[in-house]
């Protein structure tokens, strides 16, 4: 529509002008700003201005090291043992606590370690909770996306059926969506208390009594399951729709040609319905993956990170430093460490899913 | 091929209608023990979380809940705020994002594609990678009112609008559905002397209702149900809505009965409203994947 009666730059600025101006301030300036603080010491309320640091926020989240230690020996070369009979290894303490020998190790405390050889391997971190607040969100990621995505398939295809009444339950598998995550997870830590909680109670019932009561929420083992099955049963409904509405874009006349054909249920499904879902795959995977990087309320509701920091998030953890300790510039280098996660996860699906012609 | 007799189809149905209907149980019972137990006192709300009582109103049913949970926090200030603050976000949003599409769509000028490319980009910055220095930005950001120029807007109901009245995914909305439109019919008005505004109030809005009720249902929702957000910046009770209101029903011996009321108080109508206009709801959210 390039003619002169539709060229104007001063209407163009002045209609899209104010959305241009508040997505500028409230969206593009404050993710400038987030890269531009995790390189500072910026406190949310400060009577110092704030100083450039250079890297020490990363370095402080993201240090890692690996140490080995070997077993004590005493003046002679025999291995000391300890008061067990095994034998003795220094004190992680001696080398993480201003050891002038180790001065990488400086504050960093045990992640995890294993026995290899005599002695003891351990892998050390500035800082534990985060490490752990990375693996459990992309963990949580790992398993929603395509959890998630396959129920929501699933349904679609049966929702997607000529039946009297499918209607009505279309509407019954959506109607969690638009009820808030976190009315959603008050009301599930009710069903998942150890003493109250009905989930509890019906296990109870189906298995006569033979199964335990578990402390779904208050165990490590079980909360961030939990959390992923609560969190699927939300949200499962929203993706349903959207893989409905790739379904009707496929064209009737395909399946009548399958039909007459002969073709069995999995070869339509395979060779028809599965290739014309295809953008709207790319679509779902995208969306649930940033979602599920989000993943705060229910921590925030359910379990505040624990038990044991089982629960531990990436946000949960920037909001607790950007405005729970008032560190802005901590909150804004595990907000850009986010978006560099989020990013290189949907490159990654993008050329994993690319066109291969 | 197995033939399909009559016997075999009307036992598929009722497979089919069985599987259903334990699928709607799963999605339904949680929020039908919500609202069934909100009427329930504490102690027959947990001896019926035993039985299937615990999906019916039967026993001691009265209101005491509800009324209990007014007493504990300031509820109707919390709904007034939340209405209102997803109510002016909603109106804003639609009239300032559809008059940008519109320039996007329908009108040449310098910087257009850039402008829309840049605001397409902002899709997969999630607001979480944002929320932090935002919130250092809403703390010094300057405001005139009554009394002068003030700096901060933490605490305030500008502070929970403003930020939200303008975003990628309303834009991109309504430009694809503006790109439907038959531009002709735009360009001959021009051409008989229209003004853009009054092509824009005249032509494409009213043509524009889908759009605007998918917008202002996704909107609605985003805003209604917002908790990371205003948890950080509505330190004072005034300001707070009804997500951030859960709060005060926390407690360590937690009294279910008025919990179950307050998330019934604060659920139910929107749950009401998405019955009412359940195809609308759907709609919406399909259409944010259509062309994706």
């Amino acid at each position: 529509m390039a003619s002169k009666f539709t060229l104007s730059n001063r209407t163009g600025w002045l209609m899209a002008g104010p959305a241009i101006a508040l997505i500028a301030g409230f969206v593009i300036l404050p993710f400038f700003l987030a890269v531009g603080f995790s390189f500072t010491n910026q406190r949310l309320v400060s009577p110092n201005p704030a100083e450039f640091t250079g890297l020490a926020n990363y370095r402080q989240l993201l240090g890692l090291g690996v140490l080995h230690l070997d077993p004590l020996k005493d003046a002679a070369g025999a291995t000391v043992l300890d008061d067990q009979g095994q034998p003795k290894l220094p004190e992680l303490r001696s080398i993480t606590r201003k050891n002038p020998d180790y001065p990488q190790f400086d504050g960093m405390r045990e992640w995890f370690s294993w026995s290899s050889g005599a002695g003891r391997t351990y892998v050390l971190a500035s800082d534990v909770v985060f490490m752990k607040a990375i693996v459990n969100t992309v963990l949580f990621v790992i398993v929603v996306a395509p959890v998630q995505g396959g129920l929501a398939l699933g349904l679609a295809l049966l929702i997607n059926q000529r039946l009297r009444g499918i209607n009505v339950y279309r509407a019954i598998y959506f109607m969690p969506v638009v009820v808030s995550i976190v009315v959603v997870s008050l009301l599930w830590s009710f069903i998942y208390d150890e003493k109250q909680g009905i989930l509890n109670n019906l296990l109870g019932a189906l298995s006569f009594g033979a199964l335990p009561r578990v402390d779904w929420l208050g165990n490590p083992a079980t909360a961030l399951a939990s959390i992923i099955f609560m969190s699927i049963w939300q949200a499962v409904g929203f993706h349903m729709v959207i893989w409905l509405s790739g379904l009707q874009t496929i064209s009737p006349t395909l399946y009548e040609a399958a039909a007459i054909e002969g073709s069995s249920k999995w070869q339509t499904f395979r060779y028809i319905t599965w290739p014309g879902l295809k953008n709207t795959a790319i679509l779902v995977l995208v969306v649930i993956t940033m979602q599920a990087f989000g993943l705060f309320s229910q921590i925030n509701v359910m379990t505040q990170g624990g038990p044991l920091d089982s629960t531990q998030t990436i946000v949960f953890q920037a909001v607790q430093r950007g405005y729970g300790k008032q560190d802005i510039s901590g909150g804004s280098a595990i907000s850009v460490i986010l978006f560099v996660l989020v990013l290189s996860v949907s490159l990654i699906q993008r050329y994993l899913t690319r066109e291969r012609n | 091929m197995a033939q399909t007799t009559p016997d075999n189809r009307g036992l598929r149905l009722v497979v089919r209608y069985t599987v259903l209907t334990l699928i709607a149980a799963i999605f339904s019972f949680p929020l039908i023990f919500m609202i069934m137990s909100s009427f329930k006192p504490a102690e027959q709300l947990l001896a019926d979380a035993h039985t299937i009582r615990a999906l019916l109103p039967i026993g001691d049913i009265s209101l005491n809940n509800y009324f209990d949970a007014f007493k504990r926090a300031p509820v109707g200030l919390f709904v007034f705020n939340s209405v209102l603050v997803t109510s002016v976000t909603v109106v804003l949003s639609l009239a300032l994002c559809s008059a940008a599409a519109f320039a996007f769509t329908f009108v040449q000028w310098k910087g257009r594609d850039l402008a829309l490319t840049v605001i397409l980009a902002t899709l997969i910055v999630p607001f979480e990678t944002i929320a932090i220095p935002l919130l250092l930005e809403a703390s010094k950001l300057p405001w005139i009112g009554a009394s002068g120029i003030t700096y901060g807007w933490i605490n305030s109901y500008r502070v929970q609008i403003v930020p939200f009245i303008a975003d990628g995914l309303t834009i991109y909305l309504f430009v694809q559905y503006f790109k439907d439109l038959p531009g002709e019919l735009i360009e001959a008005a021009r051409v008989e002397g229209a003004s853009w505004f009054a092509i824009y109030r005249r032509i494409v809005m009213p043509l524009s209702g889908p759009v605007l009720a998918t917008a202002a249902i996704l909107k609605f929702l985003a805003m209604y149900n917002q908790y990371l957000w205003p948890i950080m910046v509505t330190q004072e009770e005034q300001y707070r809505p009804v997500m951030v209101g859960l709060q005060y029903f926390f407690q360590l011996n937690r009294a279910w009965g008025e919990i179950m009321a307050y998330l019934s108080l604060i659920t139910v109508p929107v749950l009401a409203f998405y019955l009412y206009l359940q195809k609308a709801f759907i709609a919406s959210i399909a259409s944010t994947g259509v062309k994706g």
